[in-house]
């Protein structure tokens, strides 16, 4: 039972963590408003949710939002960092969570927005083992299948293709004719919409406020950390880990749920500090 | 006005000394300056580790706060004289930045900085659970240090101007020992393993032990203005423990100018005007400052005291 609740938790960290590593992997950004962008996302579910009165509207609409979002902070704040070492992108993106917080609170107030969760995914539903709520084995299905998704387009499809190059040589793509501009442009744009994505998933099972983004931010770190940087695979799996952990320990020992983690984040430093999944040379 | 600003460099503790003596008075309110007073001591001890050594650590909240913490609760619940009680912040952050530093100097870049950043929670998490020690959410309260005498004299701690001074006279001390670590041999190796980490070990450095020392005289210093803040506020909130404060050292740093000697102090100094300019018209002061950071990330790198020092194209090794 606290297994699959841990799955449920675990899947919203190895969505966020997969953006994290999309837009790691291939622009070595590392994406320091990625909270920010999750918490975004859940403010825009909830508010399309009130307007469309339709869930899965919004969770079509919440992506495209934060998506666009991303495409705007790539051109116009991100770009023109490239080359300048990778802590300048970072600190933007830093600067960048500060005035997405300000302006969700401005927007929507410092209260923040009551949760909803759409009527059909309401109640709870008998697994076999006892009852578990629906929403959260409909999260765990949606994980499974954007995963998939992402997956299929990065492996299987020639815009995949050509982002795995690019983040192998860019030169060699741009010599093959390739505008790597624009795949960049895609890619940050892609990691914010799957940010937003789990902000809209995660809402339901947490308060919507401006501060949202903050504790989720350093835990997906943890987890990109555990997984290896720059593994999409170390990601979901690690991702799928910490939830666990986070929820075994919150059965047993409470009071340490919080710290579990960062725990586990330590000892898989001590033992491997390039990651499970990580490539020794990675890191630098 | 060039060789002002070199006599500036080169008796950069005594020059800022005297402008501190007088800064309270050109500050709209003391509470103010003390602030400044104190931010700029954290910022510096920063960018000891970030602008002369190039490790970004996101963590450095955990030292202020366990130095803010430790300090408190020495005079709270231990009723603790304050001088000892600063001793006992000031090493408590540096045995807190040993262990944080034993473990994030494994890592390199942009790892460093998430792993700092997650321990740095860590030490977040220890303090807000506990909460009989520590006040949990609202934070501990009644660090009182009330009248005490020096060689006879009754020093009132209460008045503002007073306690600036007292505060100054740590400061000083910190920032003195910031410049002599920069200008010894210490200081010469960590430049050269910010410029080139491989290189300076081929030279026959001990990056790993160097990294590590400079992470713990870091967290020291930062833990020292943790203690003042303590005595400052008398109280101590949660969220100096918040990794959102560590990124306000980071942009302290980066706003005044990493790497340089008075960058940090300036880049705290300013921030925190601002945001007392700005909270008088709106609450709304946190997007404002991320946008002026924004700002600066993209346009002026170098910080406000280092585009100063690349305009006047001042010798670059004895960046002021």
């Amino acid at each position: 039972m606290q297994l699959l609740t841990g799955i449920a938790l675990g899947s919203i960290y190895a969505l966020l963590a997969l953006g994290l590593c999309l837009i790691f992997g291939m622009l070595n950004v590392v994406n320091f408003a990625h909270g920010a962008f999750f918490m975004v996302g859940a403010f825009m579910g909830v508010y399309f949710l009130g307007v469309t009165g339709n869930f899965w509207f919004s969770l079509i609409l919440t992506p495209l939002a934060t998506g666009a979002l991303g495409l705007l902070t790539e051109r116009f704040l991100v770009r023109p960092l490239y080359g300048r070492g990778i802590d300048y992108p970072l600190l933007l993106t830093f600067g960048l969570s500060y005035v997405l917080i300000e302006a969700m609170r401005v927007t929507f107030g410092i209260e923040g927005l009551p949760s909803v969760t759409p009527d059909g995914l309401k109640g709870t539903l008998d697994v076999g083992i006892g009852f578990f709520p629906k929403y959260r084995l409909f999260l765990i299905a949606a994980t499974a299948v954007i995963i998939f998704a992402v997956w299929f387009f990065i492996q299987k499809t020639r815009y995949g293709l050509i982002i795995k190059a690019g983040a192998a040589d860019q030169e060699i793509v741009k010599v093959l004719g390739v505008d790597i501009a624009k795949v960049w442009l895609m890619v940050f744009g892609l990691g914010c919409a799957i940010a937003g994505l789990s902000g809209i998933l995660a809402s339901p099972t947490r308060s919507v406020n401006p501060e949202m983004g903050i504790p989720i931010l350093a835990e997906s770190f943890v987890v990109t950390v555990v997984g290896g940087m720059g593994s999409p695979v170390g990601a979901v799996v690690a991702g799928l880990l910490v939830g666990v952990v986070y929820s075994m320990t919150s059965l047993f020992f409470p009071e340490l749920a919080e710290l579990s983690i960062f725990v586990l984040m330590a000892v898989v430093l001590l033992i491997r500090p390039q990651g499970l999944f990580g490539k020794a040379g990675a890191m630098g | 006005m060039k060789s002002f600003f070199q006599f500036i460099a080169r008796h950069r503790v005594l020059a800022s000394t005297l402008f501190l003596m007088v800064f309270p008075f050109i500050m709209p309110y003391e509470a103010l300056a003390i602030n400044i007073l104190i931010f700029g001591l954290f910022a510096m001890g920063f960018n000891l580790l970030f602008g002369y050594m190039g490790l970004l650590s996101f963590g450095h909240a955990a030292f202020l706060g366990i130095g803010s913490y430790l300090t408190g609760i020495g005079i709270v619940h231990y009723s603790m004289p304050w001088g000892s009680a600063i001793l006992v912040g000031v090493i408590g952050a540096a045995i807190g930045g040993l262990l944080m530093g034993f473990l994030a100097i494994r890592t390199r870049g942009i790892y460093f900085s998430m792993v700092t950043l997650a321990l740095g929670q860590i030490v977040f998490y220890c303090f807000y659970k506990a909460e009989s020690l520590t006040g949990g959410e609202n934070g501990l309260r009644g660090v009182r240090v009330d009248n005490f005498n020096i060689l006879g004299i009754t020093v009132d701690f209460l008045n503002p101007l007073v306690k600036y001074y007292i505060i100054l006279f740590f400061v000083v001390i910190a920032m003195w020992l910031i410049s002599r670590i920069l200008s010894s041999p210490l200081g010469a190796v960590m430049e050269a393993i910010r410029e080139n980490e491989k290189r300076a070990a081929a030279c026959g450095f001990d990056v790993a032990r160097t990294k590590l020392l400079v992470f713990v005289l870091s967290a020291a210093i930062c833990g020292l203005a943790g203690s003042l803040r303590a005595l400052h506020l008398s109280i101590v909130p949660i969220d100096s423990l918040h990794y959102l404060q560590s990124g306000q050292a980071v942009m302290m740093s980066i706003l005044g100018g990493m790497g340089t000697f008075f960058g940090p102090f300036i880049g705290a100094a300013v921030m925190l005007y601002l945001e007392d300019v700005v909270t008088t018209f709106t609450k709304h002061w946190m997007a404002i400052i991320g946008l002026v950071f924004m700002f600066f990330v993209l346009f002026f790198p170098k910080g406000i005291w280092g585009s100063i020092l690349s305009k006047l194209n001042l010798n670059q090794d004895s960046k002021s």
